[in-house]
């Protein structure tokens, strides 16, 4: 029983920051349709811009949770959304109308030239922000712990899911944007803004990745490569969800993350398997993902 | 059918590299037989490609060749070069025949996601492998090519002249391929599938049979980097060594044999001096230099030679 | 894209033909005739520069090569290498970065070797790697030391070497030496568990772990073993299930960024309140960790390095030197680079050689070798005189803000009772209860 709630609660725990880490490589491929390699360099630069400002906080002498909080965020999102104004303005601008798995090359173009970036200007000394992380202590359920910390990262992951669902639902531009996944030349020809709404959305998209590198910072050590580490895994996730469904990546999130911690507490030694024989079990029952839709093929 | 020019080409291209193997430095001859093996492997990426499949898991047979070669060595005693090249051959075409049955419904960045996930549960099972090495892998014994035996197998002049001979065979085969009714249905298949059914032909099998050379070739290109490394180890089937494969594919592009080859030789040089001079910053030159390519030659290197060409006539 | 005609094809390879050539010509124009000057030894130095294993080894390593380089050349270091230079020339090194894995690292040797002309290459921190380049390195009859990779493998593969030399421990000794310590200072332990970076380092060091607790505690009961991919970073799912097994004894040879994440995260969870926790890598964290590993928990620094240096005229040289150099005291694998130059340093100064020492000459006075380094006198005593035997010490973590990071109750393990003696098999030695060891 113990273990039970045991992989019910690291489940939820992981499938949160996978949703995390996934949510902004959804809301890209959604609206442009361009799989994001990048996106870990981006989830690098959040996770250094906030492991930096915390230790510039706490060295500093502060000692005041909430402020790191909000610092954390405040830096992911600027550094994420300046860097996704930079990428899509300075290199992606140029290659629209390419094929797909072009872009997809471009990206990881991008990703080799951030790696080396970010190792100039933070080094490669690993950076350690855990003063967040112990300052929310733990709570004890059972013999179980939980970090306050983890708790709150489930929240953030919540939240951020809500928010992008209210956004793409309920608001203009998301109304603006599903006409652009609808049909692209169609909303054009009614007067829409097609490349601003490019800019405005992989902004977005890069924040997503920064603030889920952000939110990670203070659990992990900030090291070089950190952002290739979660690609692969993040790809997986969505394309089990089905690509560019927000709803999709939660829910493979959620498969992802509960089947990684049944097989942490039963079966440690098949984890190394775990993400690509959810991923492909998903894919030879429904070959477009759980929740995407087969595309109408061309005559 | 007599011998097309650009045959002749590539069999004068394969008789030059064997001359110069004379003069050149051993780093380079290395190098170069580097640089034809992962050709071989990108040979197979741009065989998907025409089909306008992208596979991010050809590392799959990359490796498995690389192992057939280190195990039949090691476990069976086989030393000659062509047998172990062959064994690969054959445990690669046995799988992707299973493989291929299902991965032939697949499209885009499923495809992709597909057989990367593949890829990966080798990965997966060769780190969980400890009398294999685990990821520290495994050296390569010596071999021996026919009656010949390059001093224990290590001759860096005897595998140069080895990968050369294989790689015309494999260059010459699908430079017919890509003209056959094969290879041109594979293109109609990329441009429009199902009109491709309309005519009559069955796209599933074309891509079947298409995607089972892929990955033979693929593993004779494994076969051939491990006889010359001397040395296997599982990240030959990570999802980074296949991206690397997709990478130069890309940057040689789908318009002819040749470059894949020149592509090759073109990324491990640009690599291993970016290496050497910026040791600290050599990710960033190989992206800027990737970024460059694609966004002044978007069909590859090989389009220097096409509009050169257009031009002139 | 259309079909070119024949014609066209023609013209097309020809041009590539001469692109390929003209490539080719100038490789063998600019670069292989590039002749080494008669005063100076070149030496390639092969560490991480990029990816996770970068920040916490392959960077301090090279800076501890700067370091001492320009100590060297200067002639500044103490007694018995005050003389400037190796063997009278000045030292000068191409830096490569060892990411890539192990092909590309077989093409960089060779590069290194035959471009640019190296006279000895030090380097290889991933075991993977020195089992590619050791082959490699007699083949092309290269002086060539690996200063940190642990394979006990390597010399299995590189059998009879000539050339390839290795001036530190490999990882049996790490774990040997852990079980030996937990013996003598743990010996009321009851439940023990694991947890291991998911690749070859990780399962051997188990292996070679839990083997030697069989011989020397077994009582000890083997409760659980968690094997994280590497570079995962977060380590929540594995630390509950570790909570749910109830150990005493954790053990783990996780290094770098992932330990260091492990033991802040474990820390914050209570793990480490209910078990102590025993790194065979800890020491890279010693000036690190500040209060984020409790006291108590037992370090290693893989041999007598980074903060298990003993007091002698050159670790506290190069304490002192590197400290103040790059803000902060050496750890281990810069203690281990420094360790490897001063071999090629020896070397080269006792090869009675005229001029530049040839590859046979640097390796027939290394052989067997007892030199002067920052860890004692290192005695090429195993593989046939090709590695180093030396001591395995652990100890105690201990912090406050006062006095900064100690290492308490260090005890240190002869290296002949870590190691198993030359040849044996590590696995049998240890199955067999250490017959031979000498632990007094």
């Amino acid at each position: 029983m113990l273990t039970v709630w045991a992989i019910l609660i690291d489940g939820l725990i992981y499938a949160s920051w996978l949703f995390l880490v996934a949510a902004g490589l959804t809301v890209i491929y959604g609206v442009m349709r361009i799989l994001n390699m990048a996106h870990g360099s981006l989830y690098a630069l959040g996770a250094y811009a906030a492991a930096s400002a915390i230790g510039w906080y706490y060295n500093g002498g502060g000692d005041q949770l909430w402020i790191a909080l909000t610092l954390i965020a405040v830096c992911a999102i600027a550094i994420g959304a300046l860097a996704g104004l930079i990428m899509e303005r300075g290199v992606l601008r140029l290659m629209y109308g390419r094929d797909e798995v072009l872009m997809l090359i471009v990206t990881f173009a991008m990703l080799l030239v951030l790696e080396d970036v970010m190792k100039i200007i933070w080094g490669t000394t690993p950076y350690f922000a855990y003063q967040p992380y112990a300052a929310m202590g733990r709570f004890n359920i059972g013999v179980l712990t939980v970090s306050g910390y983890q708790l709150m990262v489930v929240g953030v992951s919540v939240a951020v899911g809500l928010a992008l669902w209210f956004w793409l639902e309920r608001t203009k531009i998301g109304k603006i944007l599903r006409s652009i996944i609808h049909d692209r030349e169609v909303s054009e020809a009614m007067g829409v803004n097609v490349r601003r709404m490019f800019t405005i959305t992989f902004m977005i998209g890069a924040a997503l990745g920064a603030i889920a590198g952000g939110v990670t910072a203070p659990i992990i050590s900030v090291v070089p490569g950190v952002g290739v580490e979660v690609i692969v895994v993040a790809f997986a996730v969505v394309v089990t969800g089905g690509l560019g469904s927000i709803t999709g990546a939660a829910i493979g999130a959620l498969i992802v993350g509960l089947a990684r911690a049944i097989s942490i507490h039963t079966m440690p030694e098949l984890e190394l398997f775990i993400v690509y024989a959810v991923m492909a079990a998903v894919l030879i029952f429904r070959p477009h993902g759980l929740f995407g839709q087969a595309v109408a093929r061309k005559i | 059918m007599g011998l097309q020019k650009s045959e002749i080409m590539l069999v004068a291209a394969a008789l030059a590299i064997g001359l110069l193997s004379f003069v050149i430095p051993d780093w380079l001859a290395f190098t170069t037989t580097l640089a034809i093996a992962s050709a071989l492997v990108v040979l197979g990426v741009v065989m998907l490609m025409r089909a306008g499949l992208v596979s991010f898991g050809q590392g799959l047979y990359y490796c498995i060749g690389g192992y057939a070669v280190g195990m039949g060595g090691r476990f069976l005693g086989v030393t000659d070069a062509l047998l172990l090249i062959g064994m690969g051959v054959v445990v690669t075409v046995a799988l992707a025949m299973v493989l291929g049955l299902l991965l032939t419904r697949y499209r885009e960045i499923f495809f992709a996601m597909l057989t990367l996930a593949f890829s990966m549960i080798l990965y997966g099972i060769l780190v969980k492998s400890h009398n294999l090495g685990s990821t520290d892998g495994f050296g390569v014994g010596d071999w021996t090519l026919l009656w010949f035996d390059p001093e224990g197998g290590k001759g860096s002049r005897t595998v140069l002249w080895l990968a050369t001979g294989v790689g015309l065979a494999v260059a010459l085969f699908l430079n017919r391929y890509f003209g056959s009714s094969m290879g041109l249905a594979c293109e109609a298949i990329r441009e429009n599938e199902v009109r491709v059914e309309y005519m009559g032909m069955s796209r599933r099998q074309i891509l079947y049979i298409n995607y089972v050379i892929a990955a033979a070739i693929g593993s004779v290109g494994g076969s051939l980097t491990s006889l010359a490394a001397g040395h296997v180890d599982p990240t030959m089937a990570y999802w980074t060594i296949s991206g690397e494969f997709v990478f130069i594919a890309l940057l040689g592009g789908t318009g002819h044999v040749a470059a894949s080859f020149i592509a090759a030789m073109i990324f491990i040089m640009v690599r291993t001096y970016a290496v050497e001079l910026f040791p600290n910053s050599w990710q960033m030159i190989l992206g800027i230099v990737l970024l460059m390519i694609i966004l002044f030659l978007p069909k590859g290197i090989w389009s220097l030679f096409t509009r050169k060409r257009r031009v002139a006539s | 894209m259309g079909h070119p005609t024949p014609q066209a094809g023609l013209r097309r390879t020809l041009l590539s033909t001469a692109t390929s050539v003209a490539l080719v010509s100038a490789g063998v124009i600019g670069f292989g005739q590039a002749a080494h000057a008669e005063d100076t030894f070149k030496v390639g130095l092969v560490t991480f520069l990029s990816g996770g294993a970068s920040g916490p080894f392959g960077v301090p390593a090279a800076q501890a090569a700067e370091t001492v380089i320009r100590a060297i050349n200067a002639g500044e270091l103490p007694a018995p290498y005050d003389t400037a230079g190796v063997n009278g020339l000045q030292l000068e090194s191409v830096v490569i970065d060892e990411a890539g894995g192990p092909t590309k690292q077989v093409e960089e040797y060779r590069n290194l070797v035959q471009r640019q002309n190296v006279n000895a290459v030090i380097g290889y921190i991933s075991s993977g790697d020195c089992l590619a380049v050791g082959p490699v390195a007699e083949e092309m009859k290269t002086f060539t030391i690996a200063f940190d990779c642990g394979t006990p493998r390597l010399f299995d593969e590189v059998d009879n070497p000539t050339y390839l030399f290795r001036t530190g421990l490999d990882a049996v000794a790490d774990n040997v030496g852990a079980a030996h310590y937990l013996n003598d200072a743990k010996s009321d332990a009851k439940r023990l568990a694991g947890i291991q970076q998911n690749y070859a380092w990780g399962q051997d060091s188990w292996l070679d772990f839990t083997l030697s607790m069989e011989q020397l505690m077994p009582d000890v009961e083997i409760v659980d073993n968690q094997t994280p991919q590497i570079f995962q970073g977060s380590y929540g799912t594995e630390i509950s299930a570790l909570q749910t097994s109830r150990p005493d004894i954790i053990h783990s040879s996780m290094w770098g960024g992932d330990m260091e994440a492990f033991v802040a995260q474990a820390n914050v969870r209570g793990l480490l309140d209910q078990a102590t926790a025993i790194l065979t890598t800890g020491e890279s964290g010693l000036h690190r960790f500040k209060d984020q590993a409790p006291n108590g928990t037992i370090l290693g620094g893989r041999g007598p390095f980074g903060g298990f240096m003993p007091e002698n005229e050159l670790s506290e040289w190069f304490s002192k030197a590197y400290e103040e150099e790059h803000g902060t005291p050496p750890s281990y694998p810069a203690s281990k680079m420094a360790q490897a130059l001063l071999g090629l340093k020896y070397a080269a100064d006792n090869s009675g050689a005229e001029g530049v020492p040839t590859s046979e000459q640097l390796a027939e006075a290394l052989k067997g070798a007892s030199f002067e380094s920052v860890s004692g006198t290192v005695d090429m005593g195993l593989a046939g005189g090709h590695q180093a035997l030396q001591p395995m010490l652990y100890g105690e973590y201990h912090y406050s803000d006062e006095t900064g990071p100690e290492l308490r109750n260090v005890r240190s393990y002869k290296g002949a009772c870590v190691s198993p003696p030359d040849g044996q098999n590590a696995q049998e030695w240890i199955k067999a209860g250490f017959p031979g060891a000498d632990c007094n």
